[in-house]
């Protein structure tokens, strides 16, 4: 037998010319839990993608470097022929038919089937369903997991954790199984679950399954994994058995000092730190995915605040729930009088403006103008750019000429690249479509501005200019600046202080200074304190 | 030169152009046969100018993203009412006309209102929904017509003398009296210069209604609904708006196509009005999810053209009617070539 079960072999990648893996090696034993590390965007997901041979490598233009499945040489062209080598995968999103029992589920598309009368005219696939020994299957691989559930119930009556190992079972079930996959198997589970996974886990080592495990609670990986792998920005920073490492090693080396030595603009004067511009109280947002239990966040007049963690924490319903855009509890103050929760029309009218994370869904009019998606909310929301006539005073014409005017200043001020103010949104650069995201919201002359993730999607040169922008906002307006990012780097660079949120709570505040492990470690939810 | 010929026509889109080319042949043959030209023309003019207001029904309901309003009956329903109390109160000429459109107003805006709230419980299958509003609409007032106090001896069933009659003349009424306004005549083209201008009104305020700032948010709402309440807009105020508009202007339409036409259609007449002006402004360039006034004219412009001419002409070549069943063609066919392009991912 080869000493490794799975050999990823100098894997790099890059996605239209943007490197995104760089030289990335792991070799894995029978029996091992080998564990990997790393942000958000640090290319977890696509070595994943790489080693289920998922359509999206190959229809940008596949990878360099070579896999090999106990020492031999395999091409993965597409997740079916990953199964067939023995890697399974247990999905974030469950993969499940909740009108289907847990045996159905399990043995889909893989039925034990019995001969009868019918199938011996018509052939194989009117054969009958052997459930008696399907069951008993099913219930054999649920208790390898240290489980007792009934195995001919519903999945849709099952919690979630119970979702969870049933996924688990299925790829157990397969029987040839060598290498398991799984994708942060612990986020939807309780404390109490996940140490039963953790459990089945160490278990099954013990049967020669392989294990790569990604996950983003470090002491997860101190608990159960052989080897630690951690990434950052594509690279591959660390590599080391788990005992030669600490848990604050594993947080400093995922986040890593991006600060960038090019200057910022310095304030010529210093904001009142006592000036309470807005203030959040037990803020409690309905986003599907970004779900915010319970944040409550004093804004100081004048100042940059960064919230930064991890996807799903929570940071990017912070900003939608103030704005009004989802089903939003709580109470919200702007200088001492309360903001109306989910009524969009409130927060614009007081002058609160929100940059969506969502550009293209929720930001422009892609089938616009520029200029027309620069003034339409101010047109909404101050009745601007209108002008008088004969109709009645609801019914105002809009203004084409200082709508006109308006958008070339904008244009020629935050360099939107575009052939003219009418040309439409879909045919710009992302860069320059955050830029007229922005230029929408500045029109509205906000004393506060809600940015989420500026930088997403957009080249590096075109996030600088994104950055210079907002700092410049801020500096020579006295705009106060919300910004939400996944890129602590970012965060640190720009901002006065970074609110961490971490699973829908205020993990604590940190001076854009403080150390990496800090970061890290609220990040990973493993530390919560307020500066 | 050429070049800017050909992408002038490529432009116009497929469907239009064999459209036209049809309507070049037919009225070469109305020609070569020895057809009168003008009347032809002047017939097209005078459909165009009773279609024109139903095409324009389309543009709010398209625009704040519902779809095509399939549920146009609805609205011509109400404008029969309209139409039925003033010709019950006796008003006669301009008159009669205008204080139909004032009755039929405020019946279409109560009618729009509960509409709009159905269709929003429905998002997504506004268009279904809408056919079967329109149908049941129908259906429903069929009840009412003969139940509904008119006592009026020109509306009410000769033979005992209750219940209106299926097909009311307007002749002491309001019968003509857009036509007649400015008409006149060059060699043989009748010009109903009143119908035309009735129709321009319309659609120079409908023009301009969308450049206003509810126009703009209706827009808004139609083209991104998240753009448009992360803008501050009531978007479900908006399609509520969009509704009761094109509800409205089914209402005055029907009260100028009556007058033109010279007959109250009750019962069954209703029912299909809707796929004519659909497949109008399909023709036209519109889609599902675009729809603007030149559309609008350029769609009803060549539809009822094709209606007008085609009967004549075929009657012309062959013995018998074939014009039913090219209209049926036309229209169903146009419809379905709409509805099976993609929708919502900016058609063009």
């Amino acid at each position: 037998m080869a000493q490794y079960v799975l050999e990823m072999d100098h894997i790099s990648k890059s996605y239209y010319g943007v490197p995104v893996l760089k030289d990335v090696t792991i070799k894995i034993t029978p029996g091992e839990i080998h564990a990997i590390a790393g942000e958000n965007g640090a290319g977890k997901s696509t070595l994943m993608n790489i080693l289920f041979g998922m359509p999206v490598i190959f229809d940008t233009g596949g990878f360099d470097g070579e896999t090999r499945i106990d020492g031999n040489q395999v091409k993965i062209t597409s997740p079916q022929k990953a199964m067939g080598l023995g890697i399974g995968m247990v999905h974030q999103e469950f993969m499940l038919l909740p009108g289907f029992s847990i045996t159905e589920n399990i043995k889909l598309n893989r039925e034990i089937t019995k001969r009868n009368p019918v199938s011996m005219v018509f052939g194989k696939s009117l054969e009958s369903l052997d459930f008696g020994k399907m069951n008993s299957d099913a219930r054999k691989a649920v208790n390898q997991l240290g489980m007792s559930l009934d195995e001919t119930r519903l999945v849709s009556g099952l919690p979630v954790g119970h979702m969870q190992f049933v996924e688990i079972a299925r790829e157990i079930d397969k029987g040839d199984i060598k290498l398991l996959v799984f994708d942060e198997p612990t986020a939807v589970l309780t404390e109490s679950e996940a140490q039963m996974l953790l459990k089945a886990m160490k278990d099954l080592t013990a049967k020669g399954i392989s294990f790569l495990f990604i996950t983003h609670r470090l002491d997860e990986i101190m608990q159960v994994a052989d080897h630690v792998t951690i990434l950052r920005d594509g690279g591959m920073v660390d590599q080391r058995p788990k005992v030669q490492i600490t848990i604050e090693e594993i947080a400093a080396e995922m986040v890593g000092r991006k600060l960038e030595t090019s200057e910022i603009l310095k304030r010529d004067h210093l904001y009142d730190e006592k000036d309470i511009v807005l203030d959040i109280r037990n803020l409690k947002v309905e986003m599907p995915g970004e779900e915010v239990r319970d944040v409550s966040l004093e804004v100081q007049r004048g100042e940059v605040l960064g919230i930064g963690g991890l996807a799903g924490g929570g940071k990017i319903g912070i900003a939608n729930g103030v704005m009004g855009l989802f089903p939003t509890s709580g109470r919200v103050m702007l200088e001492n009088k309360p903001i109306e929760l989910n009524e969009p029309m409130d927060p614009l009218s007081k002058g609160i403006a929100f940059v969506s994370e969502d550009r293209r869904g929720t930001g422009l009019l892609l089938e616009q103008s520029i200029e027309m998606n620069i003034t339409t909310p101010t047109i909404q929301v101050h009745n601007r750019f209108l002008k008088k006539n004969f109709l009645t005073p609801w019914l105002h014409l809009y203004d084409v000429v200082s709508i006109r005017e308006h958008s070339l200043k904008y244009i020629k001020e935050l360099d939107i690249r575009c052939t003219g103010p009418q040309q439409m949104a879909r045919r710009l650069s992302g860069g320059n479509q955050q830029k007229v995201c922005l230029a929408r919201a500045f029109s509205l002359e906000p004393k506060i501005l809600f940015v989420s993730e500026p930088t997403r999607g957009i080249d590096v040169g075109a996030k600088k200019i994104v950055l210079d922008i907002l700092v410049e906002l801020n500096r020579n307006h006295g705009v106060t600046v919300i910004m939400t990012s996944s890129e602590l780097g970012e965060l640190r660079k720009i901002c006065d202080r970074i609110a961490i949120v971490s699973e829908g709570y205020l993990a604590g505040i940190l001076a854009p200074d403080a150390p990496d492990v800090d970061y890290g470690l609220m990040m990973a939810g493993q530390k919560t304190e307020v500066v | 030169m050429l070049r800017k010929i050909t992408d002038f026509l490529l432009g116009l889109g497929i469907p239009r152009l064999i459209i036209i080319a049809f309507l070049v042949i037919l009225f070469i043959i109305a020609f070569a046969t020895g057809l009168a030209i003008p009347p032809l023309i002047g017939d097209s003019l005078r459909r165009i100018g009773m279609a024109g207001l139903f095409g324009l029904a389309m543009i709010p309901t398209v625009r704040a993203g519902i779809g095509l309003n399939f549920g146009l009956p609805l609205g011509i329903l109400t404008g029969l009412l309209g139409a039925l109390i003033s010709m019950q109160l006796d008003y006669k000429g301009f008159h009669g006309f205008f204080m139909a459109i004032l009755f039929a107003i405020p019946i279409s805006i109560v009618t729009g209102i509960g509409y709009a709230k159905l269709l929003s419980k429905v998002r997504g299958q506004e268009m279904m929904v809408g056919t079967y509003i329109g149908f049941s609409s129908v259906a429903f007032m069929n009840i009412w017509w003969l139940l509904l106090p008119f006592t009026h001896p020109e509306m009410i069933w000769a033979i005992g003398g209750s219940g209106l009659r299926s097909q009311l003349s307007l002749r002491n009424h309001t019968s003509q009296v857009l036509n007649d306004f400015l008409k006149f005549e060059i060699g043989g083209m009748v010009v109903p210069t009143g119908l035309l201008l009735f129709f321009a009104f319309f659609c120079v305020l409908m023009y301009f209604f969308f450049r206003t700032k509810v126009g703009l948010a209706i827009d808004a709402t139609g083209q991104n609904e998240n753009y448009a309440i992360a803008s501050g807009v009531n978007t479900k105020r908006m399609r509520t708006i969009s509704v009761v508009l094109s509800n409205m202007l089914a209402a005055i339409g029907i009260i100028a196509y009556a007058q033109s036409y010279g007959f109250l259609q009750l019962y069954s007449g209703p029912m299909l009005m809707a796929f004519p002006a659909v497949a109008a402004v399909l023709i036209g360039g519109a889609s599902l999810t675009r729809a603007t006034v030149t559309h609008v004219i350029v769609g009803t412009v060549l539809f009822q053209t094709l209606l007008t001419t085609s009967l004549p002409v075929t009657s012309q070549l062959i013995k018998g009617d074939v014009t039913e069943v090219a209209r049926m063609i036309v229209s169903n066919g146009m419809i379905v070539y709409a509805l099976t392009r993609r929708s919502g991912k900016g058609g063009k």
